[in-house]
């Protein structure tokens, strides 16, 4: 579990992680979502002790990270930027950092195996490609069998097979009850693996949601137009369901897809002139909730060359 | 959670012999130790044999070359020792690469990541560079002494290993360069450039001595013993300097200076983000 609270980073006068608060729970995987440069990197070499926060604390499993006599059977990281010798084998690599924890020989070449390195693990790492790069950075965030793991960007150059492999690897960490946290600036990869989303734009928490609740929300509703309007209403109520009557016979419903408005209505014998989905993508989702966030903004394309 | 706990490996706390094992294991796997280390080796035996053998007497009565050499009644250590100070540039930027190294292709987060509380790394790396330069530099230079031996046969100035001082010198040059490789891995720490840490420990052991020759007389002749350099040299000088420090003296001035280093090195790894 990763917990932080009120968590700030300043250099300078630039606030680049913002009194930020969240959890990281066991048995979940849960994304760091938010635009590059928005403070994620920051925040999880802070999670690390590598970065001292200026103010507020956050711990792992209940500890600052630098009061565990063994961190790396706690939390296992891969960071963004490469953390790794290139002069050094992918087994020297390993194995240096297994003596601190005086982890053997076999698990360093279970994870080498885990991670699909044989073939490679004593070549130099600085001919490795971006995607081995990765593997040889989550090998060694699982070297310790940590209870929670970290990875920043972890897909960053990773080809569609690895892809594949690190959600299956996400996804079992957390059935095997560890917290996972996973950073990424893009929505839509992270909601197909995470449970739970992290959302943050200059520092500040944007969002702390289940990707159930995002997904629902972002979904917003379907706008439909009938001749019974009234009785499609009513027909259409219940528990999760919202409908609200606009102006000439229309009904805003959210809860429902259109598909299933367009089967009550059939099975009434309703007849429909308009079944619109009025939702939004989830990417369009993340892009209205960190719109005014962005540190660089792009200027719209249109309008200028109309000019 | 219990499937995790289950298969959890055994859990061992960081403790500093662990440390220890795992930054000797890092040396011994970059190709650039063993470079520089048979660098530093060839060197000192190779330009030591070298001015043994071409050796002539009745030339000139000092010896000629950079600090630390320069300036020094010529006997068959000091010949033996001619690649001296060349090896202690050598020694010093593989002392440098184990530190600042780090710091320029990112291993130093893997490494404090999974040390930290961080010391314990700069006291690994300060005793393997000092454990492995010290020996193999006192192997060099036996090998540069006893090869000259050969050379220097029947000139005034042979010596023999039995002779007095003799040893001390040579294993004075070993524990010398030894500690000339932990003042790089602290000026590494300290400046977290290669480059920097590299120019920064020539500047200290080449030309701060040139440099003090500006000061006024009364005070270079009061400090310039005390020069790293200096006080290094008279610890594998065979004769003492009429205006030099002696042998233990100097051992300990230079180690202090190298003290100084560390201490710095000591401050920054603890308290700046990295």
């Amino acid at each position: 579990m990763i917990e932080a609270r009120e968590l700030t980073k300043r250099y300078g006068d630039k606030t680049v992680v913002d009194r930020l608060s969240f959890t990281v729970k066991p048995g979940e995987v849960t994304g760091f979502l938010g635009p590059n440069g928005a403070g994620k990197s920051t925040t999880m070499r802070m999670v690390l002790g590598l970065d001292g926060p200026t103010s507020g604390t956050v711990t792992v499993n209940g500890r600052a990270y630098g009061r565990h006599a063994a961190p790396l059977h706690e939390i296992g990281a891969l960071l963004e930027a490469k953390s790794v010798h290139p002069g050094r084998s992918a087994l020297g690599h390993l194995t240096a950092l297994a003596q601190t924890h005086g982890i053997g020989r076999r698990r360093v070449e279970e994870v080498i195996e885990l991670a699909g390195l044989q073939s490679v693990a004593r070549k130099r790492v600085g001919a490795f490609s971006l995607g081995r790069g990765q593997r040889l950075g989550i090998a060694a965030a699982l070297l310790g069998d940590p209870e929670v793991v970290m990875l920043d960007e972890p897909v960053n150059g990773l080809d569609p097979e690895g892809v594949l492999w690190i959600r299956n690897l996400l996804a079992r960490l957390a059935a095997e009850g560890r917290a996972v946290l996973l950073s990424s600036h893009l929505m839509s990869e992270t909601a197909q693996v995470a449970d739970h989303l992290i959302v943050i734009g200059q520092g500040r928490l944007l969002a702390d949601t289940s990707v159930a609740d995002l997904v629902a929300a972002s979904l917003g509703g379907v706008s439909v137009a009938a001749d019974e309007a009234g009785r499609l209403g009513a027909l259409l109520a219940g528990p999760d369901v919202t409908v609200t009557s606009t102006e000439g016979g229309r009904l805003q419903v959210t809860g429902l897809s259109a598909r299933e408005v367009g089967r009550v209505a059939a099975e009434h014998g309703i007849a429909l002139h308009e079944l619109t989905p009025t939702g939004v993508s989830l990417e369009e989702a993340f892009m209205e909730l960190t719109r005014d966030e962005l540190e660089y903004q792009s200027a719209p394309v249109t309008g200028r060359t109309a000019r | 959670m219990t499937a995790v706990m289950e298969n959890r490996t055994e859990v061992k706390r960081v403790v500093f012999p662990r440390v220890l094992l795992s930054e000797w294991t890092k040396f011994r796997t970059l190709r650039s130790s063993w470079i520089t280390l048979g660098l530093s080796l060839v060197l000192l035996g190779g330009l030591g044999a070298i001015a043994a053998f071409t050796y002539s007497p009745g030339g000139a009565e000092v010896t000629d070359g950079p600090p630390g050499i320069a300036g020094r009644p010529l006997d068959a250590v000091s010949l033996a020792l001619m690649g001296l100070s060349f090896a202690s540039m050598v020694v010093g930027v593989l002392g440098v690469l184990l530190s600042a190294g780090e710091y320029s292709t990112g291993m130093i987060r893997s490494t404090l990541a999974a040390v930290p509380k961080r010391l314990p790394v700069l006291w690994a790396k300060t005793l393997v560079a000092f454990a492995v330069v010290s020996a193999v530099a006192t192997l060099g230079a036996f090998a540069a002494f006893l090869i000259g031996t050969a050379g220097l046969d029947g000139e005034a100035v042979a010596r023999s290993l039995g002779d007095d001082g003799v040893v001390r010198s040579l294993a004075g040059a070993g524990a010398y360069l030894g500690l000339t490789a932990v003042f790089g891995v602290a000026l590494g720490t300290l400046l977290r450039s290669p480059a920097g840490a590299i120019a920064s420990l020539v500047g200290i052991l080449l030309l701060v001595p040139g440099l003090a020759m500006l000061l006024p007389e009364s005070w270079y002749d009061a400090l310039n013993p005390y020069l790293p350099s200096n006080a290094g040299g008279a610890a594998y000088a065979l004769t003492q300097a009429p205006d030099g420090l002696a042998p233990g003296e100097g051992l300990a001035v230079y180690a202090a200076w190298v003290a100084l280093a560390l201490a710095g090195a000591a401050v920054r790894l603890k308290r700046a983000d990295s």
